[in-house]
């Protein structure tokens, strides 16, 4: 049994749970569960009216059915939507009190919490099924007026900024998900950038779901002030579970004036086993808002896990001379599914976007692109550039583009491209006639059909990335 | 919907029907009841609300079409130019086949085809269509026939008919290594109608099919016209579209390429002004390997008009070899109009050769300045230009008297 277990762990190498006593919600979607999250979270009265009036409308609204991917039906009633180690009951004060398993869990997944142990200087959000664990470097931000903490903190400390800025860009009459995660959010990462200030490291949030029948539905905030500038990271695993999960966050991020947020994701949530068995939902709601003048806004993202992917990290371009972009690989194996792409809206005018998307699929997968790129006749001097390629292996998968072009303003200008082939012969014999082999040769030629988007990577994502791209592909050839 | 079940109970008592059409006419009136006309709530139908456009347009349409005895056709709406076969609708009843310079026994043209395909259709414009068309009529072209003239097929109305619906349907059917090129020529002088046209192609091996649709001059009628093409091994079908002169049309063609070696071609022009809303929308479904299909839709858009190219390559898993493109290009002379697209793959096979463009923007200034530079007025430029960019789709027509033709009736001097 134990073998069994460690040869399934090499194809998911996250995919360990760790044996730790959780302290839950009842089961179920309710106005006491609400309730409940509100009060062991110490929340503030209008906090909670805002979760009721979501969740309101979570009662009325009805989950989208125009995806690609069509999935069983998710109920509702059947989750957890709090669970928290029990040594959180009462939130640990500093590391030293942190329960050890956590961060030996941590340390497994090569994201150690301890501040001596890391090398790379990045300051880290751990986030464990409901809560944050730990926040790293806080120190070394503070001094500069950064405000890097879990979102529950920041409601407690910092109350202005949360009820300024949350729901301001993904508000509580949004779609079913993104409503669900307003009424049940549990924790996330909140990041406030002071005028003038480059923040001077990454900030990372490291998401994972241990805990099953969880759905995890975190809320990240991040506000770029005047003049500032971050990057941010996210990676996510979760253990391997024979049901599937649900993930439902939300992130929202803001720029001022002349402000820059890169938001970069590494997503690489359990996939499901060969068969389709299991895996994550991860149906995920991002979106940016330029709001200042020249503000500037860009996604990347890798995603290699989940077993439904199902996201557009959109970008609406307020501010005038703002500027978003979006960059993704998406890979799909065996039957993993996925419906991405993102939303580009002008509203102000001389914007600009760009979106660079690459997809990837294999085995028995489907992946879809699907965007929209929307000027509206205010919106003078814009423009629009989106390339979209996909690369097939194999004919039992599926790759499709469904861009949607709007252009109301005559002074503006869009381009759209999008190809799909495959891995041509010649590629592979050269490369095979100077000693590679046929794995090899289509991990190398995948890294530099991926490149573009990789290159926009902050140098140690890149690196994991480049290897998560080859490992997602490994057995897809011959 | 009240209106439409009292006028299909009066059409279908006038006509005279055998029990399995009644049946059948029964059932799409059914279901044309229950969905009524297309909104924006149905995904195909998205940028073009065609239920709020007739309410808007039209107000209360009427679906019963008394049966009058148009006889006359007035001279001036034919062709001169090129000598051709005829069919002559006016207010979508057949007045008028002339085949004379056709072999008789290789045509065949059957009034009171009342096929009844029992496949269920997504589509409640069919519906519609398959209730109320009182005929269907079938164009036959035998064996080894390449039919010598064109076929213009005149799209009539006079004013007699207002805030009427009309429905045509008509089934082609093109035999081994069989030929047939035809016009869809526009011609109304009727108002405020809803014009719905379905037509059913089937190719058999080696036979080519040139169709090409001509909605040139002014009206304002609400036009749908759907275009159901089938083609086996070896068979190429060329669609051309002109899109200019009624209020709202919307023109959807699919077309499943079910033999290797078949090809598709559809070309479009927008050429739009005052508040017009005009749509393509084409899809293509590579079904066997070897396939090709082409696509090219460009736009000139003017004063509050839009343009919708929705275009869509299917390639089956089975279609290995496959080439699809799909290139669309829009421009936006005013700041009052509207471009909107959804160029789609769907590809299930690897070894496959798919793109597609889409390219939207202002008359370029440089151009302009380049040219009147050299002396042209500045309305000439622009004018020099927008031909410039449409004249890439008409020289796509493969048969050189039709491209001749559309040019002179497009306004375009042949140094084009």
């Amino acid at each position: 049994m134990r073998e069994k277990e460690l040869e399934k762990l090499k194809d998911y190498k996250y995919g360990f749970s760790t044996d730790i006593e959780n302290f839950k919600a009842p089961k179920g979607l309710n106005e006491d569960v609400i309730k409940f999250i509100s009060n062991i979270k110490k929340e503030p009265k209008w906090l909670l009216d805002w979760r009721l009036k979501a969740y309101n409308r979570v009662k009325v609204l009805k989950e989208p059915n125009w995806q690609k991917p069509k999935y069983p039906k998710i109920d509702y009633q059947d989750l957890y939507y709090y669970s928290a180690p029990k040594s959180f009951k009462e939130k640990p004060k500093s590391l030293d009190e942190l329960d050890p398993k956590l961060i030996e869990t941590y340390n497994k997944l090569g994201i150690p919490l301890n501040e001596q142990k890391r090398l790379n200087g990045i300051a880290v959000d751990a986030v464990f099924d409901s809560v944050s664990v730990a926040t790293t470097f806080k120190d070394t931000l503070t001094e500069k007026g950064i405000i890097f903490c879990s979102i529950s903190e920041a409601i407690q400390k910092h109350p202005d900024l949360v009820k300024k800025y949350l729901g301001s860009v993904i508000p509580i009459t949004d779609h079913y998900f993104a409503t669900l995660n307003s009424a049940v959010f549990t924790d996330g990462s909140f990041v406030y950038i002071p005028p003038g200030v480059r923040c001077p490291m990454e900030l990372s949030t490291y998401f994972r779901i241990n805990a099953s029948d969880t759905g995890q539905f975190e809320r990240t905030l991040i506000i770029a002030d005047k003049g500032s500038y971050v990057s941010y990271l996210e990676g996510c695993t979760a253990p391997m579970r024979d049901e599937n999960q649900l993930h439902a966050a939300n992130v929202e991020l803001i720029a001022l004036d002349d402000a820059e947020i890169k938001y970069s994701t590494v997503q690489n949530w359990y996939p499901g086993d060969k068969d389709g068995k299991g895996g994550i939902y991860n149906f995920v709601t991002k979106r940016g808002l330029c709001k200042g003048k020249n503000s500037k806004i860009s996604w990347t993202q890798v995603e290699t896990g989940s077993a439904i992917t199902w996201k557009y990290p959109s970008c609406i371009l307020q501010g005038d001379n703002s500027v978003g972009e979006f960059y993704s690989i998406a890979i799909t194996n065996n039957h993993q599914k996925a419906d991405t792409g993102t939303k580009m809206i002008h509203l102000g005018k001389n914007t600009k976007s760009k979106i660079i998307s690459k997809g990837i699929s294999a085995g028995f997968s489907d992946m879809t692109y699907r965007g929209l790129v929307d000027i509206s006749p205010k919106s003078e001097n814009s423009s629009n550039y989106t390339q979209c390629d996909s690369l097939l292996m194999g004919n039992k998968c599926g790759a499709h583009t469904i861009p949607y072009i709007k252009n109301k303003n005559s002074n503006s200008n869009i381009a759209h491209e999008a190809t799909t082939s495959k891995i041509s012969d010649e590629q592979l014999h050269y490369c095979q006639q100077r000693g590679l082999n046929s794995e090899e040769a289509v991990s190398l030629i995948v890294n530099g059909f991926c490149k573009e988007v990789l290159q926009q990577l902050p140098m140690e994502f890149a690196v994991e990335a480049q290897k998560l791209v080859g490992i997602s592909l490994e057995g897809s050839v011959g | 919907m009240e209106n439409f079940k009292t006028d299909f109970e009066k059409t279908l008592k006038e006509s005279n029907l055998s029990e399995k059409e009644i049946a059948f006419k029964n059932l799409n009136a059914m279901e044309f009841s229950k969905q009524g006309f297309p909104n924006r709530k149905i995904e195909d139908w998205k940028f073009s609300d065609i239920n709020q456009i007739i309410k808007k347009e039209i107000g209360e349409l009427s679906f019963y079409n008394a049966q009058s005895n148009e006889t006359d056709v007035d001279e001036d709406v034919l062709v001169s130019e090129i000598k051709h076969n005829k069919l002559i609708f006016i207010n979508g009843q057949l007045v008028q086949t002339d085949f004379r310079s056709e072999e008789k026994s290789k045509i065949e043209f059957l009034d009171n085809q009342n096929d009844i395909e029992q496949r269920s259709v997504e589509n409640s414009l069919i519906n519609l269509n398959n209730a109320l068309a009182n005929k269907s009529y079938k164009l036959l072209i035998k064996k080894n026939y390449q039919i010598k003239h064109p076929l213009i097929i005149y799209h009539i109305s006079n004013n007699k008919v207002t805030s009427q619906n009309i429905n045509l349907k008509i089934n082609f059917e093109l035999e081994e290594n069989s030929s047939l090129k035809m016009i869809d020529l526009v011609k109304d002088k009727a108002n405020k109608n809803f014009i719905n046209i379905f037509y059913n192609f089937s190719l058999e091996k080696n036979s080519v099919l040139k169709n090409y649709k001509i909605d040139q001059f002014e009206n304002n009628n609400i036009r749908y016209m759907f275009n159901n093409i089938k083609q086996s091994s070896n068979s190429v079908s060329e669609t051309f579209y002109l899109s200019k002169g009624s209020t709202f049309s919307k023109n959807e063609i699919t077309c499943d390429l079910k033999g290797e070696y078949s090809s598709a071609f559809v070309n479009g022009i927008f050429s739009l002004d005052k508040d017009k809303h005009h749509e393509i929308k084409a899809k293509i479904n590579h079904l066997v390997e070897n396939t090709k299909s082409y696509q090219l839709v460009k736009s000139v858009l003017e004063n509050k008009s839009v343009s919708v190219y929705q275009g869509k390559i299917y390639v089956d898993s089975k279609a290995q070899k496959t080439d699809g493109y799909q290139l669309s290009k829009a421009i936006l002379v005013d700041e009052t109009t509207e471009f909107n697209a959804k160029p789609e793959l769907e590809i299930y096979a690897d070894d496959v050769k798919c793109s597609h463009g889409s390219a939207s923007g202002s008359l370029d200034e440089n151009s302009i300045f380049y040219l009147m530079s050299r002396g042209l007025s500045y309305k000439e430029a622009r004018e020099l230009l927008i031909n410039g960019f449409l004249v890439e789709v008409i020289n796509q027509i493969t048969d050189e008297p039709i491209k001749k033709l559309i040019k002179n009736l497009y306004g375009l001097k042949n140094e084009y």
